[in-house]
Protein backbone atom coordinates (compact mmCIF):
# COMPACT_ATOMS: atom_id res chain seq x y z
CA UNK A 1 0.00 0.00 0.00
CA UNK A 2 1.01 3.62 -0.73
CA UNK A 3 1.36 5.65 2.20
CA UNK A 4 -0.33 9.58 1.55
CA UNK A 5 -1.19 10.94 4.90
CA UNK A 6 0.19 9.85 8.16
CA UNK A 7 -1.48 6.56 8.49
CA UNK A 8 -1.53 5.06 12.23
CA UNK A 9 1.56 3.97 13.66
CA UNK A 10 2.56 1.11 15.58
CA UNK A 11 2.29 2.35 19.49
CA UNK A 12 3.99 0.03 21.58
CA UNK A 13 3.16 -0.10 25.10
CA UNK A 14 4.41 -1.81 28.04
CA UNK A 15 2.13 -5.26 27.25
CA UNK A 16 3.31 -5.29 23.89
CA UNK A 17 6.42 -3.90 22.84
CA UNK A 18 8.39 -7.55 22.55
CA UNK A 19 5.32 -7.74 19.87
CA UNK A 20 6.08 -4.48 18.10
CA UNK A 21 9.72 -5.20 18.64
CA UNK A 22 9.42 -8.40 16.76
CA UNK A 23 7.43 -6.97 13.67
CA UNK A 24 10.33 -4.04 13.37
CA UNK A 25 12.63 -7.22 13.31
CA UNK A 26 10.19 -8.87 10.57
CA UNK A 27 9.03 -11.25 12.76
CA UNK A 28 5.21 -12.23 13.93
CA UNK A 29 5.05 -12.66 17.74
CA UNK A 30 2.46 -14.61 19.35
CA UNK A 31 2.19 -15.30 23.42
CA UNK A 32 2.10 -18.24 25.25
CA UNK A 33 1.32 -19.15 28.88
CA UNK A 34 4.65 -21.28 30.28
CA UNK A 35 2.12 -22.76 32.78
CA UNK A 36 -0.75 -23.68 30.67
CA UNK A 37 0.37 -23.65 26.82
CA UNK A 38 -2.32 -20.99 25.83
CA UNK A 39 -1.56 -19.46 22.80
CA UNK A 40 -3.11 -16.43 21.88
CA UNK A 41 -2.52 -12.81 19.52
CA UNK A 42 -3.37 -9.67 21.65
CA UNK A 43 -0.17 -8.78 24.03
CA UNK A 44 -1.70 -9.20 27.73
CA UNK A 45 0.41 -9.00 31.00
CA UNK A 46 -0.92 -12.67 31.70
CA UNK A 47 -2.80 -15.62 30.43
CA UNK A 48 -6.70 -15.00 29.81
CA UNK A 49 -6.79 -18.68 30.20
CA UNK A 50 -5.29 -19.71 33.55
CA UNK A 51 -4.13 -16.26 34.73
CA UNK A 52 -0.87 -17.10 35.08
CA UNK A 53 1.91 -14.43 35.02
CA UNK A 54 4.81 -16.45 33.83
CA UNK A 55 3.95 -15.20 29.82
CA UNK A 56 6.59 -15.43 27.21
CA UNK A 57 6.76 -14.63 23.15
CA UNK A 58 7.02 -16.87 20.77
CA UNK A 59 7.41 -16.67 16.88
CA UNK A 60 4.91 -17.85 14.49
CA UNK A 61 5.35 -19.38 11.69
CA UNK A 62 3.75 -16.27 9.58
CA UNK A 63 0.73 -18.71 7.91
CA UNK A 64 -2.53 -18.68 8.14
CA UNK A 65 -6.03 -18.38 6.58
CA UNK A 66 -8.69 -16.17 5.55
CA UNK A 67 -11.39 -16.56 8.12
CA UNK A 68 -13.24 -13.56 6.52
CA UNK A 69 -12.69 -10.40 4.71
CA UNK A 70 -14.43 -7.05 3.50
CA UNK A 71 -13.20 -4.70 0.89
CA UNK A 72 -13.25 -0.84 2.59
CA UNK A 73 -14.61 1.67 0.57
CA UNK A 74 -15.40 4.41 2.78
CA UNK A 75 -12.29 5.43 4.65
CA UNK A 76 -12.86 5.73 8.18
CA UNK A 77 -10.43 8.64 8.69
CA UNK A 78 -8.60 11.31 6.30
CA UNK A 79 -5.39 9.24 6.43
CA UNK A 80 -7.16 5.98 4.79
CA UNK A 81 -8.68 8.31 2.09
CA UNK A 82 -6.06 7.38 -0.34
CA UNK A 83 -5.64 4.13 0.12
CA UNK A 84 -9.85 2.86 -0.83
CA UNK A 85 -10.65 0.05 -1.96
CA UNK A 86 -8.43 -1.84 0.51
CA UNK A 87 -8.76 -5.10 2.15
CA UNK A 88 -9.67 -5.77 5.76
CA UNK A 89 -9.49 -9.32 6.74
CA UNK A 90 -9.58 -11.82 9.86
CA UNK A 91 -6.56 -14.30 9.89
CA UNK A 92 -6.53 -17.64 11.68
CA UNK A 93 -2.87 -17.94 12.13
CA UNK A 94 -1.46 -21.59 11.60
CA UNK A 95 -0.59 -21.72 15.16
CA UNK A 96 -4.74 -21.35 16.00
CA UNK A 97 -4.85 -17.39 17.43
CA UNK A 98 -6.89 -15.18 15.05
CA UNK A 99 -5.58 -11.52 14.00
CA UNK A 100 -6.84 -8.37 11.96
CA UNK A 101 -4.65 -7.20 8.90
CA UNK A 102 -5.09 -6.02 5.79
CA UNK A 103 -4.80 -8.60 2.69
CA UNK A 104 -1.95 -6.70 0.55
CA UNK A 105 0.01 -7.51 -2.46
CA UNK A 106 -1.02 -8.81 -5.66
CA UNK A 107 -4.52 -10.17 -6.13
CA UNK A 108 -5.90 -8.92 -3.02
CA UNK A 109 -9.40 -8.31 -3.55
CA UNK A 110 -9.84 -11.49 -5.59
CA UNK A 111 -9.16 -13.23 -1.83
CA UNK A 112 -11.83 -15.67 -0.98
CA UNK A 113 -12.78 -17.18 2.55
CA UNK A 114 -10.06 -20.31 3.46
CA UNK A 115 -7.45 -19.10 1.09
CA UNK A 116 -3.76 -19.66 2.59
CA UNK A 117 -2.23 -16.36 3.51
CA UNK A 118 1.02 -15.54 4.75
CA UNK A 119 2.96 -12.42 6.75
CA UNK A 120 4.74 -9.82 4.77
CA UNK A 121 5.69 -6.85 7.02
CA UNK A 122 4.92 -3.30 5.76
CA UNK A 123 6.63 0.18 7.49
CA UNK A 124 4.95 2.47 9.15
CA UNK A 125 7.02 5.10 10.75
CA UNK A 126 9.74 4.24 13.29
CA UNK A 127 8.39 0.69 13.08
CA UNK A 128 6.81 -2.20 11.16
CA UNK A 129 2.92 -3.61 10.99
CA UNK A 130 2.12 -7.91 9.72
CA UNK A 131 0.02 -7.58 6.72
CA UNK A 132 -0.47 -10.47 5.01
CA UNK A 133 -0.53 -11.39 1.45
CA UNK A 134 -1.91 -14.26 -0.54
CA UNK A 135 0.22 -17.43 -0.49
CA UNK A 136 1.35 -19.27 -3.99
CA UNK B 1 -32.18 -12.36 42.41
CA UNK B 2 -35.42 -12.66 39.57
CA UNK B 3 -36.68 -9.02 38.44
CA UNK B 4 -39.67 -10.79 36.61
CA UNK B 5 -42.42 -8.55 38.10
CA UNK B 6 -40.08 -6.17 39.83
CA UNK B 7 -39.82 -3.24 37.43
CA UNK B 8 -43.10 -1.53 35.47
CA UNK B 9 -42.52 1.12 32.37
CA UNK B 10 -44.99 3.65 33.13
CA UNK B 11 -43.72 6.40 30.50
CA UNK B 12 -41.94 6.51 27.17
CA UNK B 13 -40.64 9.47 25.46
CA UNK B 14 -39.13 10.48 21.97
CA UNK B 15 -37.43 13.62 21.71
CA UNK B 16 -37.47 15.67 18.16
CA UNK B 17 -35.32 13.03 15.69
CA UNK B 18 -33.49 13.63 12.62
CA UNK B 19 -31.36 16.56 12.27
CA UNK B 20 -31.58 18.90 14.81
CA UNK B 21 -29.29 21.43 15.35
CA UNK B 22 -31.28 24.26 17.20
CA UNK B 23 -30.91 21.74 20.46
CA UNK B 24 -28.23 19.98 21.97
CA UNK B 25 -27.76 16.32 23.28
CA UNK B 26 -28.62 17.19 26.58
CA UNK B 27 -31.68 19.39 25.36
CA UNK B 28 -32.28 16.15 23.36
CA UNK B 29 -32.29 13.64 26.62
CA UNK B 30 -34.45 16.55 28.78
CA UNK B 31 -36.96 17.03 25.84
CA UNK B 32 -37.80 12.93 26.15
CA UNK B 33 -37.36 12.50 29.59
CA UNK B 34 -40.31 15.16 29.76
CA UNK B 35 -42.85 14.00 27.33
CA UNK B 36 -42.02 10.47 29.50
CA UNK B 37 -42.74 11.84 32.64
CA UNK B 38 -46.03 14.01 31.32
CA UNK B 39 -47.45 10.50 29.75
CA UNK B 40 -46.93 9.11 33.15
CA UNK B 41 -48.53 11.89 35.04
CA UNK B 42 -45.46 12.13 37.04
CA UNK B 43 -43.98 15.71 38.46
CA UNK B 44 -40.06 16.05 38.01
CA UNK B 45 -39.77 15.53 42.07
CA UNK B 46 -40.94 12.19 41.93
CA UNK B 47 -37.70 11.18 40.13
CA UNK B 48 -35.19 9.30 42.93
CA UNK B 49 -33.20 7.60 40.44
CA UNK B 50 -31.52 8.77 36.58
CA UNK B 51 -29.40 6.34 34.63
CA UNK B 52 -28.13 7.49 31.58
CA UNK B 53 -25.20 6.49 29.35
CA UNK B 54 -22.34 9.17 27.58
CA UNK B 55 -21.76 11.26 25.26
CA UNK B 56 -19.23 11.31 22.36
CA UNK B 57 -20.33 14.68 20.87
CA UNK B 58 -20.50 16.71 24.04
CA UNK B 59 -17.01 17.06 26.47
CA UNK B 60 -19.12 16.36 29.72
CA UNK B 61 -17.35 14.03 32.11
CA UNK B 62 -19.69 12.15 34.90
CA UNK B 63 -22.71 12.43 32.15
CA UNK B 64 -25.40 11.33 35.18
CA UNK B 65 -24.35 13.90 37.42
CA UNK B 66 -24.31 15.98 34.61
CA UNK B 67 -28.01 15.73 33.53
CA UNK B 68 -29.41 15.52 37.08
CA UNK B 69 -27.78 18.96 37.25
CA UNK B 70 -29.38 20.02 33.78
CA UNK B 71 -32.73 18.81 35.29
CA UNK B 72 -32.53 20.22 38.01
CA UNK B 73 -33.17 16.55 40.33
CA UNK B 74 -30.70 15.48 43.03
CA UNK B 75 -31.32 11.69 42.69
CA UNK B 76 -30.77 9.45 45.40
CA UNK B 77 -29.70 6.79 43.13
CA UNK B 78 -28.00 7.91 39.55
CA UNK B 79 -25.33 6.23 37.28
CA UNK B 80 -24.16 6.59 33.97
CA UNK B 81 -23.04 3.22 31.95
CA UNK B 82 -21.01 3.08 28.68
CA UNK B 83 -21.99 0.02 27.05
CA UNK B 84 -22.63 1.04 23.85
CA UNK B 85 -25.50 -0.44 21.46
CA UNK B 86 -26.25 -2.56 24.39
CA UNK B 87 -26.58 0.40 27.17
CA UNK B 88 -30.32 1.01 26.91
CA UNK B 89 -31.24 -2.76 27.89
CA UNK B 90 -28.89 -2.18 30.50
CA UNK B 91 -29.85 0.76 31.72
CA UNK B 92 -33.00 -0.67 31.68
CA UNK B 93 -31.75 -3.56 33.86
CA UNK B 94 -29.97 -1.35 36.30
CA UNK B 95 -33.22 0.87 37.03
CA UNK B 96 -35.08 -2.36 38.06
CA UNK B 97 -31.92 -3.45 40.23
CA UNK B 98 -32.42 -0.66 41.65
CA UNK B 99 -36.13 -0.98 42.44
CA UNK B 100 -36.27 -4.50 43.59
CA UNK B 101 -33.05 -3.02 46.00
CA UNK B 102 -35.19 -0.81 47.44
CA UNK B 103 -32.39 1.76 45.92
CA UNK B 104 -35.40 3.63 44.29
CA UNK B 105 -38.68 3.78 43.30
CA UNK B 106 -38.75 6.05 39.84
CA UNK B 107 -35.54 5.49 37.91
CA UNK B 108 -35.57 7.92 34.70
CA UNK B 109 -33.42 6.18 31.93
CA UNK B 110 -32.22 8.55 29.18
CA UNK B 111 -30.05 8.99 26.12
CA UNK B 112 -29.76 10.96 23.51
CA UNK B 113 -27.00 12.77 21.34
CA UNK B 114 -27.03 15.17 18.50
CA UNK B 115 -24.74 13.08 16.41
CA UNK B 116 -25.89 14.55 13.10
CA UNK B 117 -25.37 18.58 13.76
CA UNK B 118 -23.60 17.98 16.88
CA UNK B 119 -20.63 16.89 14.15
CA UNK B 120 -19.65 16.32 10.84
CA UNK B 121 -20.30 13.22 9.00
CA UNK B 122 -16.42 12.61 8.91
CA UNK B 123 -15.65 13.01 12.75
CA UNK B 124 -18.54 10.74 13.30
CA UNK B 125 -17.09 8.01 11.33
CA UNK B 126 -13.81 8.54 12.48
CA UNK B 127 -15.01 8.94 16.37
CA UNK B 128 -16.42 5.46 15.50
CA UNK B 129 -13.75 4.23 14.71
CA UNK B 130 -12.83 4.11 18.36
CA UNK B 131 -14.43 1.17 18.74
CA UNK B 132 -11.75 -0.81 17.18
CA UNK B 133 -8.62 -2.26 18.89
CA UNK B 134 -6.58 1.10 18.95
CA UNK B 135 -3.43 -0.91 19.31
CA UNK B 136 -4.32 -4.24 17.23
CA UNK B 137 -7.16 -2.91 14.54
CA UNK B 138 -7.13 0.81 14.16
CA UNK B 139 -4.01 0.47 12.23
CA UNK B 140 -5.42 -1.40 9.16
CA UNK B 141 -8.14 0.71 9.15
CA UNK B 142 -10.91 -1.13 9.23
CA UNK B 143 -14.32 0.82 9.72
CA UNK B 144 -17.26 -0.22 12.42
CA UNK B 145 -18.98 -1.53 8.76
CA UNK B 146 -15.98 -3.13 8.01
CA UNK B 147 -15.99 -5.34 11.00
CA UNK B 148 -20.11 -6.53 10.37
CA UNK B 149 -19.33 -6.97 7.09
CA UNK B 150 -17.27 -9.48 7.73
CA UNK B 151 -19.70 -10.76 10.34
CA UNK B 152 -21.87 -10.72 7.04
CA UNK B 153 -19.63 -12.73 4.45
CA UNK B 154 -19.10 -15.19 6.77
CA UNK B 155 -22.70 -15.48 7.47
CA UNK B 156 -23.03 -15.72 3.73
CA UNK B 157 -20.39 -18.31 3.65
CA UNK B 158 -21.68 -20.68 5.73
CA UNK B 159 -25.37 -20.21 5.31
CA UNK B 160 -26.03 -19.07 2.38
CA UNK B 161 -27.12 -15.65 3.25
CA UNK B 162 -27.82 -13.11 0.55
CA UNK B 163 -27.43 -10.03 -0.18
CA UNK B 164 -31.02 -9.50 -0.92
CA UNK B 165 -32.12 -10.89 2.42
CA UNK B 166 -30.65 -8.44 4.49
CA UNK B 167 -31.64 -6.06 2.43
CA UNK B 168 -34.81 -7.46 2.94
CA UNK B 169 -34.77 -6.07 6.31
CA UNK B 170 -34.07 -2.48 5.25
CA UNK B 171 -36.62 -2.64 2.97
CA UNK B 172 -39.28 -3.68 5.74
CA UNK B 173 -38.09 -1.63 8.49
CA UNK B 174 -38.34 1.38 6.26
CA UNK B 175 -42.24 0.31 5.48
CA UNK B 176 -42.43 0.21 9.02
CA UNK B 177 -40.85 3.83 9.80
CA UNK B 178 -43.39 5.18 7.22
CA UNK B 179 -46.00 4.78 9.50
CA UNK B 180 -44.28 6.19 12.25
CA UNK B 181 -44.74 10.19 12.83
CA UNK B 182 -41.83 10.74 14.09
CA UNK B 183 -39.03 8.59 12.30
CA UNK B 184 -35.89 9.74 10.30
CA UNK B 185 -36.31 8.78 7.33
CA UNK B 186 -39.61 9.22 5.39
CA UNK B 187 -39.10 7.90 1.50
CA UNK B 188 -39.77 4.45 0.76
CA UNK B 189 -36.77 2.09 -0.55
CA UNK B 190 -37.12 -0.98 -2.77
CA UNK B 191 -34.57 -4.01 -2.72
CA UNK B 192 -32.84 -2.78 -5.99
CA UNK B 193 -32.24 0.82 -4.21
CA UNK B 194 -30.36 -1.57 -1.16
CA UNK B 195 -28.47 -3.32 -3.65
CA UNK B 196 -27.12 -0.54 -5.49
CA UNK B 197 -26.55 1.88 -2.90
CA UNK B 198 -22.38 3.31 -2.26
CA UNK B 199 -20.70 0.82 -1.30
CA UNK B 200 -19.14 1.37 2.64
CA UNK B 201 -17.61 -1.90 3.33
CA UNK B 202 -18.54 -5.02 1.30
CA UNK B 203 -21.03 -6.70 0.86
CA UNK B 204 -22.34 -3.83 3.47
CA UNK B 205 -23.46 -0.90 1.15
CA UNK B 206 -25.23 2.57 2.62
CA UNK B 207 -28.69 1.43 3.23
CA UNK B 208 -27.04 -1.48 5.06
CA UNK B 209 -25.85 0.87 7.69
CA UNK B 210 -27.33 2.46 10.48
CA UNK B 211 -28.55 6.33 10.29
CA UNK B 212 -26.99 9.23 11.99
CA UNK B 213 -29.51 10.90 13.62
CA UNK B 214 -29.78 14.18 16.29
CA UNK B 215 -32.41 12.15 19.00
CA UNK B 216 -32.87 11.18 22.82
CA UNK B 217 -35.17 8.99 24.43
CA UNK B 218 -36.62 8.04 27.92
CA UNK B 219 -38.21 5.84 30.15
CA UNK B 220 -39.53 6.48 33.22
CA UNK B 221 -39.18 3.24 35.48
CA UNK B 222 -40.93 2.37 38.59
CA UNK B 223 -41.86 -0.25 41.41
CA UNK B 224 -45.36 -2.09 40.83
CA UNK B 225 -46.98 -0.47 44.22
CA UNK B 226 -45.84 3.18 43.01
CA UNK B 227 -46.36 2.28 39.19
CA UNK B 228 -50.45 2.95 40.53
CA UNK B 229 -50.29 6.98 40.94
CA UNK B 230 -49.05 6.63 37.12
CA UNK B 231 -51.93 7.34 34.66
CA UNK B 232 -50.40 5.68 31.79
CA UNK B 233 -50.64 2.09 31.42
CA UNK B 234 -47.94 0.12 32.86
CA UNK B 235 -45.68 -2.28 30.90
CA UNK B 236 -44.26 -5.09 32.51
CA UNK B 237 -40.55 -6.56 33.00
CA UNK B 238 -40.98 -10.12 32.77
CA UNK B 239 -37.43 -11.19 32.42
CA UNK B 240 -33.84 -9.77 31.28
CA UNK B 241 -30.25 -11.20 30.64
CA UNK B 242 -27.20 -9.65 30.07
CA UNK B 243 -23.70 -11.23 28.79
CA UNK B 244 -20.46 -10.00 27.64
CA UNK B 245 -18.58 -12.40 25.41
CA UNK B 246 -15.45 -10.29 23.83
CA UNK B 247 -14.90 -6.26 23.08
CA UNK B 248 -12.69 -6.83 19.67
CA UNK B 249 -13.55 -8.91 16.74
CA UNK B 250 -10.59 -10.84 16.23
CA UNK B 251 -11.21 -11.95 19.73
CA UNK B 252 -15.08 -13.24 19.02
CA UNK B 253 -15.37 -17.23 19.54
CA UNK B 254 -17.15 -16.89 16.67
CA UNK B 255 -18.40 -14.36 13.46
CA UNK B 256 -21.85 -16.60 13.03
CA UNK B 257 -22.90 -17.27 17.06
CA UNK B 258 -23.04 -14.69 19.48
CA UNK B 259 -23.69 -13.97 23.05
CA UNK B 260 -27.47 -12.99 22.36
CA UNK B 261 -28.04 -16.75 23.13
CA UNK B 262 -26.88 -16.66 26.29
CA UNK B 263 -28.60 -13.20 27.47
CA UNK B 264 -31.86 -14.67 25.79
CA UNK B 265 -31.61 -17.69 27.34
CA UNK B 266 -31.30 -15.76 30.89
CA UNK B 267 -34.21 -13.89 29.82
CA UNK B 268 -36.40 -16.18 28.80
CA UNK B 269 -35.71 -18.48 31.97
CA UNK B 270 -36.51 -15.75 34.39
CA UNK B 271 -39.85 -14.76 32.49
CA UNK B 272 -40.12 -18.62 32.64
CA UNK B 273 -41.20 -18.77 28.65
CA UNK B 274 -39.72 -19.68 25.67
CA UNK B 275 -38.96 -18.31 22.26
CA UNK B 276 -42.05 -19.52 20.95
CA UNK B 277 -44.21 -17.21 23.26
CA UNK B 278 -42.86 -14.18 21.63
CA UNK B 279 -44.86 -12.48 19.02
CA UNK B 280 -43.13 -9.54 18.61
CA UNK B 281 -39.22 -8.38 18.28
CA UNK B 282 -37.49 -5.24 18.93
CA UNK B 283 -33.74 -6.61 17.45
CA UNK B 284 -30.88 -4.07 17.52
CA UNK B 285 -30.18 -3.46 13.95
CA UNK B 286 -26.37 -1.20 13.17
CA UNK B 287 -26.26 -3.42 10.06
CA UNK B 288 -28.72 -5.47 8.09
CA UNK B 289 -26.90 -8.55 8.80
CA UNK B 290 -27.03 -8.36 12.75
CA UNK B 291 -31.33 -8.77 13.38
CA UNK B 292 -30.63 -11.67 11.03
CA UNK B 293 -28.42 -13.14 13.46
CA UNK B 294 -30.12 -11.93 16.61
CA UNK B 295 -33.29 -13.94 15.27
CA UNK B 296 -31.22 -16.84 14.63
CA UNK B 297 -29.22 -16.39 18.76
CA UNK B 298 -32.85 -15.51 20.58
CA UNK B 299 -34.36 -18.67 19.16
CA UNK B 300 -36.85 -16.80 17.61
CA UNK B 301 -35.63 -18.87 14.16
CA UNK B 302 -33.36 -21.80 13.62
CA UNK B 303 -30.10 -21.47 13.20
CA UNK B 304 -29.05 -20.16 9.25
CA UNK B 305 -32.66 -19.63 8.64
CA UNK B 306 -32.55 -15.74 9.70
CA UNK B 307 -32.03 -14.43 5.94
CA UNK B 308 -35.08 -16.77 4.66
CA UNK B 309 -37.07 -15.25 8.03
CA UNK B 310 -36.95 -11.78 6.62
CA UNK B 311 -36.79 -12.52 2.67
CA UNK B 312 -39.78 -14.40 2.75
CA UNK B 313 -41.62 -11.47 4.68
CA UNK B 314 -42.19 -13.35 8.44
CA UNK B 315 -40.96 -10.22 9.98
CA UNK B 316 -42.87 -7.71 8.39
CA UNK B 317 -45.32 -6.08 10.36
CA UNK B 318 -48.48 -8.31 8.93
CA UNK B 319 -45.75 -11.37 9.47
CA UNK B 320 -45.75 -14.40 11.66
CA UNK B 321 -43.18 -12.08 14.04
CA UNK B 322 -43.05 -8.73 13.12
CA UNK B 323 -39.61 -7.33 13.96
CA UNK B 324 -38.36 -3.72 14.58
CA UNK B 325 -42.37 -1.82 14.03
CA UNK B 326 -41.01 1.45 14.53
CA UNK B 327 -37.76 1.05 11.42
CA UNK B 328 -35.57 0.60 13.85
CA UNK B 329 -31.97 2.24 13.43
CA UNK B 330 -32.22 1.93 9.55
CA UNK B 331 -34.99 3.62 9.56
CA UNK B 332 -36.19 5.38 12.65
CA UNK B 333 -32.89 6.67 14.21
CA UNK B 334 -30.03 5.93 15.62
CA UNK B 335 -27.58 8.47 17.96
CA UNK B 336 -25.75 6.67 20.10
CA UNK B 337 -26.66 4.78 23.21
CA UNK B 338 -30.03 6.18 22.35
CA UNK B 339 -30.42 3.79 19.21
CA UNK B 340 -31.36 0.48 20.85
CA UNK B 341 -33.59 2.85 23.09
CA UNK B 342 -36.17 3.42 20.91
CA UNK B 343 -36.44 -0.33 20.45
CA UNK B 344 -37.72 -0.56 23.89
CA UNK B 345 -40.05 2.58 23.29
CA UNK B 346 -41.68 1.08 20.63
CA UNK B 347 -41.95 -2.40 22.57
CA UNK B 348 -43.68 -0.29 25.02
CA UNK B 349 -46.35 1.16 22.55
CA UNK B 350 -47.34 -1.79 20.73
CA UNK B 351 -47.96 -3.63 24.37
CA UNK B 352 -50.02 -0.94 24.99
CA UNK B 353 -51.74 -1.24 21.78
CA UNK B 354 -51.28 2.50 20.97
CA UNK B 355 -48.95 1.98 17.97
CA UNK B 356 -51.81 3.37 15.64
CA UNK B 357 -50.82 2.77 12.02
CA UNK B 358 -48.06 0.23 13.00
CA UNK B 359 -50.05 -1.82 15.62
CA UNK B 360 -49.17 -5.39 15.20
CA UNK B 361 -52.21 -7.85 15.90
CA UNK B 362 -50.77 -9.47 18.89
CA UNK B 363 -49.26 -7.54 21.51
CA UNK B 364 -49.33 -9.21 25.04
CA UNK B 365 -45.18 -10.31 25.28
CA UNK B 366 -42.00 -8.99 23.48
CA UNK B 367 -38.15 -9.17 23.10
CA UNK B 368 -36.07 -6.64 22.98
CA UNK B 369 -32.59 -7.18 21.89
CA UNK B 370 -29.63 -4.71 22.22
CA UNK B 371 -25.95 -5.23 21.67
CA UNK B 372 -22.99 -3.05 22.06
CA UNK B 373 -19.41 -3.22 20.71
CA UNK B 374 -19.29 -6.14 17.82
CA UNK B 375 -21.79 -7.58 19.14
CA UNK B 376 -19.73 -7.73 22.48
CA UNK B 377 -21.98 -7.35 25.02
CA UNK B 378 -25.49 -7.90 24.58
CA UNK B 379 -29.01 -7.17 26.82
CA UNK B 380 -32.03 -9.22 26.26
CA UNK B 381 -35.57 -7.95 27.80
CA UNK B 382 -38.87 -9.80 27.74
CA UNK B 383 -41.56 -7.06 28.10
CA UNK B 384 -45.29 -7.89 29.08
CA UNK B 385 -48.69 -6.26 28.41
CA UNK B 386 -49.88 -7.38 32.53
CA UNK B 387 -48.39 -9.12 35.17
CA UNK B 388 -46.60 -12.16 34.44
Amino acid sequence: MSSPGPLPLPAPNADSAAYWAGAKAGKLLLQRCRDCGATWFMSRHLCASCWSEQVESVEASGRGRVHSFTVIHRAPSAAFAGQVPYVVALIDLAEGPRMLANIVGAGAREIAIGELVRVTFEQRGDGALPQFQRAP
Amino acid sequence: MTLRNKACIVGVGESEIGKVPHMTGLGLNAQAAKRALDEAGLKPSDIDGLITAYSMTEPYFMLGSVLAEYLGIQPTYAASLTAGGASPALMLMHAADAIAAGRASCVLVTAGENRATGQSRDQAVEALAAVGHPYFEHPYGPLIPGFYAMIARRHMHEYGTRREDMAAVAVQQRANALLHPNAHMKKPITTADVLGAKPIAEPLGLLDCCLISDAGGALIVMSPERAKDAKSRPVWLWGAGEITTHEHILAAPSLTEFGTKRSAEIAYRMAGIGPKDIQFAELYDCFTIVPILEAEDAGLVPKGEGGAFFREGRAARDGELPVNTHGGMLSHAHAGAAGGLFGIIEAVRQLRGEAGARQVKRHEVALVHNEGGILSQHGTLILGRERR
